[in-house]
C-alpha cells in the first residue's frame, strides 16, 4: 500500500508521525500505542482496499516501525497479539504478510497464526488465513485452516492461496465434509461445492 | 422498552438468554470483571478472562444484536490473594483498550488493609486512563462499606459524577446521592433489590442519576431483571420517558464519560445475522 492511500485528518497525521517515531526509538512503547490507535486515527475503511480499515493500517505501521527484524520481531508482535483485543488481533494477523516481505519475518509469525486457528471467533479465522498463512503453514495446518474455515462459515473466497495448496487431501476432507452434511439434511455453502468441483481431477 | 443492562456477567450466561434479552429489549450491556465464583490463584487467569471480555463476549453478543462493552478491575474479594497482586501491573494495557468504559469493579468485600490498597490504587488509574469507576458495595456489613468506599473516592480526587456505587438498597442510597455520584441497583430473585422496592425507591428519590441491573452472574439471577422493573415502573404510573431515562439514558450518560462507548450499530454484524455460535472444533 502505498501512503497516499491513507485518508486521514492532521490530527490522525500527526499522532501517527509522534507514534511511529516512539516505536523506531523504543519497541516497548507499542504496547501503550498500538490499543488506541482507532481513537486517534479512526476506523473508516481505506479506499481502494477492501475489508481494510483505517486503524488497521496504522496498526500495520506502527509494526512496520519497531527497529526490529525475524524470530524479534515475532516475539514483539507475538506480544501484541498475546495483550490485543479482538481489533487488534485482527490487525497483526493482517499485518504478518508485510511484515514478512518488509521486516523478514519468516516463520516467526506462525504461533500467532496457530493460536488465532485454534479460536472459534471467525473475524480472527479469516484474517489468519491470508497470505502469510499461504505461504508459511505446513499442508497439515493448511488444510486443518480450510477445513475449520468451513466449519465456522467463513467463505472459502477468503482463503489465500488455494488453487495453489488445494491437494488430494484436502479435497478429500471437503468431500467427506460435504458427504456428511448431505447425511444430516443440512445444506453446503456454494463456495464449498465450488472448491470440490474445480478440483476434481486431483 | 430500549434496555442497557449496566451490570451484566454475560460469560456466565448462555445464548438463550441473549435471545431472551434482544427480544425484552436489551440492546447494550456492560460486564464488570469480577470473580468467578471459584478463586483464581494466578495472573495469567485474569488475563485469559479479559481477553475474553474484549474478544469472545463481545463477539457472542454481536450475533444477537446486543452491544457488549466492559470494566476491567482486580475485584476486590481476590485482592486479598497475593498470588493475584500482580493482576495491578498488567491493568494499564487493559485499560486503554476500546472496549473498556469503566474501571471496576472496585471496592470493598472483606474491608481488609489489602483491599484498601489495591482500591486506590485502581482509582489512581482510573484518573490516568480517563475512565469513570464503578464501585462494588459489600453484601456484609454493606452500611459501612458503603461509607468508607465514599471516603476512599473523595480522598482520591476523582469528581463523584465519574463514579458508580452498586448494589444500593434503601440504607445506602441516600449517602451516594448526597455525595454526588452515581446510584446503581441490582435486581435479584431473592437477594439484593425486587421490583416492588426499586419502584417504592425511585417514587421517593426520581429518576435522576438512578442506574438498574440485573447484575446476572452464575448464582441464582435473572438477566431479564431490567425489563421487569420497566414493566413495574410503567404498572406504577411512571411515564415510557421515565423507564427511558432509568433503563437507558443514564447508563449511556455514566458510560459515556469514557468516550469510549459505541452504540451506533447494535445489529448482528451481517455477514453472520442468522448463525448461532460455531462449533467448528
Amino acid at each position: 500500500m502505498e501512503p497516499d492511500d491513507l485518508v486521514m485528518d492532521a490530527k490522525g497525521w500527526a499522532w501517527l508521525a509522534y507514534a511511529t517515531a516512539h516505536c523506531a526509538a523504543d519497541p516497548a512503547a507499542i504496547g501503550a500505542l498500538f490499543p488506541t490507535a482507532g481513537r486517534a486515527c479512526g476506523r473508516e475503511p481505506v479506499s481502494g482496499r477492501p475489508e481494510w480499515s483505517v486503524d488497521q493500517e496504522v496498526r500495520v505501521r506502527l509494526m512496520l516501525a519497531l527497529p526490529l527484524t525475524g524470530a524479534g520481531l515475532g516475539a514483539a508482535v507475538f506480544d501484541l497479539y498475546r495483550y490485543g483485543d479482538a481489533a487488534e488481533r485482527v490487525a497483526v494477523l493482517r499485518g504478518l504478510a508485510r511484515l514478512d516481505a518488509e521486516r523478514a519475518l519468516g516463520d516467526a509469525g506462525l504461533p500467532i497464526v496457530h493460536d488465532a486457528l485454534r479460536t472459534n471467533d471467525a473475524r480472527l479465522i479469516t484474517a489468519a488465513v491470508g497470505p502469510y498463512a499461504a505461504a508459511h503453514l505446513d499442508d497439515d495446518a493448511y488444510r486443518q485452516a480450510v477445513l475449520k474455515c468451513a466449519f465456522t462459515g467463513v467463505p472459502l473466497t477468503r482463503v489465500a492461496g488455494l488453487a495453489r495448496r488445494a491437494d488430494r487431501e484436502l479435497i478429500r476432507m471437503l468431500t467427506d465434509y460435504t458427504h456428511e452434511r448431505r447425511v444430516a439434511g443440512r445444506d453446503i455453502a456454494p463456495d464449498i461445492v465450488h472448491v470440490v468441483e474445480q478440483n476434481g481431477h486431483l | 422498552m430500549r434496555i442497557f443492562d449496566p451490570h451484566v456477567h454475560m460469560s456466565s450466561r448462555t445464548t438463550d438468554d441473549y435471545e431472551a434479552m434482544r427480544a425484552a429489549g436489551v440492546r447494550a450491556v456492560v460486564e464488570p470483571a469480577f470473580w468467578l465464583g471459584q478463586p483464581r490463584t494466578s495472573v495469567g487467569s485474569f488475563t485469559d478472562y479479559f481477553d475474553a471480555l474484549l474478544g469472545w463476549e463481545p463477539y457472542r453478543a454481536a450475533q444477537f444484536g446486543v452491544r457488549h462493552h466492559c470494566t476491567i478491575a482486580l475485584n476486590p474479594k481476590e485482592a486479598n490473594d497475593p498470588r493475584c497482586r500482580g493482576v495491578l501491573e498488567l491493568l494499564p494495557r487493559y485499560l486503554a483498550k476500546d472496549g473498556v468504559v469503566a474501571v471496576g469493579e472496585v471496592g470493598y468485600d472483606a474491608m481488609t488493609p489489602a483491599e484498601d490498597e489495591v482500591f486506590r490504587v485502581q482509582l489512581g488509574l482510573a484518573a490516568e486512563h480517563g475512565l469513570p469507576v464503578l464501585v462494588h458495595t459489600p453484601h456484609r456489613d454493606k452500611a459501612a462499606g458503603t461509607r468508607r468506599s465514599l471516603d476512599v473516592v473523595r480522598e482520591s480526587g476523582l469528581p463523584p459524577e465519574r463514579v458508580l456505587v452498586d448494589h444500593l438498597n434503601e440504607l445506602t442510597v441516600a449517602m451516594v446521592k448526597d455525595a454526588g455520584s452515581w446510584m446503581g441497583f441490582s435486581v435479584y430473585p431473592d437477594t439484593k433489590m425486587d421490583e416492588r422496592r426499586m419502584v417504592a425507591l425511585l417514587k421517593e428519590y426520581g429518576t435522576d442519576r438512578i442506574l438498574v441491573n440485573s447484575a446476572a452472574d452464575w448464582g441464582r439471577s435473572d438477566p431479564l431483571k431490567t425489563y421487569k422493573v420497566g414493566l413495574a415502573m410503567l404498572e406504577a404510573g411512571f411515564s415510557a420517558g421515565d423507564v427511558d431515562t432509568v433503563l437507558w439514558r443514564n447508563p449511556v450518560a455514566f458510560y459515556a464519560q469514557s468516550g469510549r462507548l459505541e452504540l451506533d450499530d447494535a445489529a448482528p454484524e451481517a455477514e453472520y445475522a442468522g448463525n448461532t455460535i460455531k462449533r467448528g472444533g
